[in-house]
Order: structure tokens, then sequence, then C-alpha cells
């Protein structure tokens, strides 16, 4: 359902400003969402100041920074800090992408940063993604087969390997699924720009045999229809991949096998 | 599915702290001007009817939809049936399995507005 007002429990208050680092001449900004289940308190935002001449350049250097230095208390995933685990998506001044590979020169003005959007928040930038990832498993993300296992590998030819690229770099990070206005609205029966990439990962794979089956499966007014090609996925993907492409691909599969 | 709103956790803000797209507002605003000129249709279909009960009932109808604000609901509704027209195209195009590509989609927003601009004063030019 569309509800453009946050619920009464999740109206941002203004939170607390964190002093200012000493001596420090090239000072930047942050604003950040907080929200500590454990006090009873609405979600706030906290304004930092971090010394720049004495940090790193990506978004996530900073909240490493805050973290150690200013308010050990501010939580967030992080892990490889290279672009390829997917932990550290966020909402960074107003896109969706990894903190650990946006650099803070492409920000004009403070830097804001918000969980994932329209996600419940389990603490302060960490979204719940328990759905979003059951609905991945919804998919089938794994090669079904009827045919009699090889005594060695499922043989593919370089053309039909070439049909996964764009598809396997995906990390599940949820930046797209997070940034579609219909996976805001509907996101309990959609399946979003995500689980429907890696729909379509399978679905193209020339060594996989349920093709029929998973079209099937998204044959449905809501899981794969909802997309109206919006395109917020495809511009904020961090890795650059397209699932509005991989979305349309599915749409016009449903049509030709219909003929 | 699974059960995601354990205890009392908040949503986190979505459309008030995304930022806008040219890709995401394109999009939105053909369903806008479809709302709209649905609207339109009604006003027109009210005319009509009032054509069909009484000169007065006319008159008083007629008065309104050719006052200045009865035009400037026409004109933004004549740019709005161009700029649905040419978003249905876009996605015509799109189901076909063609442009779905950031840079031309954006391209094409931009040719959106652009051209229900350009057709629009076309029109206005030859009414």
């Amino acid at each position: 359902m569309v509800q453009f007002n946050l619920p009464k429990n999740s109206r941002i208050m203004t939170g607390k400003t964190w002093p200012k680092p000493d001596g420090a001449k090239n000072v930047r900004k942050f604003q950040i969402y907080r929200w500590n289940p454990d006090d009873g308190k609405n979600p706030q935002a906290d304004t930092y100041f971090v010394d720049m001449d004495k940090c790193g350049p990506m978004v996530l250097d900073a909240l490493i920074k805050i973290k150690n230095e200013i308010d050990p208390t501010l939580t967030f995933r992080r892990s490889c800090r290279e672009g390829i685990c997917g932990s550290c998506a966020m909402n960074i001044d107003g896109i969706n992408t990894l903190a650990c590979i946006y650099g803070m020169d492409e920000i004009k003005g403070d830097v804001k940063i918000y969980p994932l959007p329209h996600m419940p928040v389990v603490k302060d930038l960490i979204p719940d993604l328990t759905h979003f990832y059951a609905q991945h498993a919804s998919i089938m993300p794994w090669l079904e087969t009827a045919t009699n296992r090889p005594q060695k590998e499922w043989r593919q030819s370089i053309e039909d390997r070439k049909k996964l690229d764009g598809l396997y770099e995906c990390v599940m990070c949820a930046s797209c699924s997070t940034s579609c206005p219909s996976y805001w609205w509907n996101g309990d029966k959609y399946l979003g720009p995500a689980a429907l990439l890696h729909a379509y990962r399978w679905i193209i794979d020339s060594r996989d045999e349920a093709t029929g089956e998973r079209l099937d499966q998204l044959e449905d007014p809501f899981k794969l229809y909802r997309c109206h090609t919006i395109m917020n996925c495809t511009k904020t993907c961090p890795k650059g991949l397209n699932p509005a492409k991989a979305i349309g691909e599915i749409k016009k599969m449903m049509v030709e096998r219909a003929h | 599915m699974a059960d995601v709103n354990r205890g009392n956790r908040p949503l986190s803000p979505h459309l008030m702290i995304y930022r806008p797209q040219l890709t995401s507002i394109s999009s939105i605003m053909v369903r806008i001007t479809g709302i709209a000129l649905l609207g339109t249709a009604f006003l027109i279909v009210w005319w009509f009817i009032a054509a069909a009960t009484s000169p007065e009932y006319f008159a008083v109808v007629n008065g309104l939809l050719t006052s200045w604000f009865g035009d400037l609901i026409m004109a933004l509704s004549t740019w709005a049936i161009f700029y649905h027209i040419l978003g249905r195209i876009r996605h015509v195009i799109w189901d076909l399995g063609y442009a779905i590509e950031i840079e031309t989609a954006e391209k094409m927003a931009i040719g959106m507005f652009a051209l229900a601009t350009i057709l629009a004063l076309i029109t206005f030019v030859a009414v």
C-alpha cells in the first residue's frame, strides 16, 4: 500500500550534536540516522564533525572514524571494504550505495546517511533483510536439473556463459530493491529488482532445466508485474548492473512463450 | 513470507529522503498526467451533459470551461495528453525489449518533456 508518511514510531527527531574535533581545519558535517531498540525513543538524526585531513576518502572511512573516535555506539554493517560483500549498503546523499566504494568527493555539502529505505530498522544503519533474503530463496537460486549428473562439471559454451555477465556479479546488497517505489509500496508481494535479477540469472542459464517452472512461478500480478520500469534500481546499483533490463527480459519471455 | 516486524522496529525513511531521479520523475509524471486527464475527460462529459440538459445550464458550464481558469486546465491537459502518449510509447519500446538502459531512458525522459511542450505549443498556435 502507498503510505507517504512514516508511522508514528518512525518519525525522525533532531538528535545530538557531537563536539567538533580540536584543531581541525578541514571539517565536514555528517548527519546520521540513529535508532536504539533499547531506549524506547523515536529515531533521531545525530550530527557529527569529522576532520577530513585525517580521514580516508570513502564514506565508510568516515563512519569507522566516527565509531572509533567520537561515538562507539554508532552501529552499521561492514566487512570487505572493497564492494564485494555488499554489507555496507545504505542511503547516502539521497541514493542507495555501498559506503565502502562511495567517495565523499562525490557528495556536495553535508553528508546525510540513512539506512536502506522503507525497511524495518534493527539498529541505527542496520535494516532487517529477513524478508529480502526469503524472497531471494523463493526464486530457487540454484541449478535445477532433471538429467543425470555428468561425471565432471555441467558444461557450457562460451556464448552461453556470456549471457550470465552482468547478472552473476550481484552481491545482494539490497540497494536496488530498497530504491524501488514499487518495492516500497508492495514489497510484501512484489519480489523486487534484486530477486528478479537473480531469477533471470537462473532462467537464462543454459544448464538449468527448470525454465518453465521458474516462469510459471513468476506469472503473478505482483511478483513480477509490479515493475513499472521506474529504473531507480539500475540508476543506483553500486555494481553497475541493470536489474530493470533483466526484468524486461523476463516479461518478454512471458509473452514469447504464450505464442 | 518471513515475519519481518518483530518488536517495535521503526520503518526507515523512504520517499522523503530519496533523491528524485530523471527516470523516476518522468515515470510518475506518466501516471499523474493519466489520472489528471481522467478528470479533464469528466469535465468534457459534464459540458456535453449540460448541452443536452438546457441552454441555461449549458451557459453556466460553458462559461466555466471557457473562463481563464478553464483555459488553464485545458492548456495543461493539452500538454498532459501529449506527455502521456509519449510516456506510453516509451513503455511500448521497453516492452519490446529496447532501450532499458539509464542513458537512453534519461534521454527519452528529457525528450518526452521537450516534445510534449513543443507539440502543445503547436496545438495552441494551430487552434
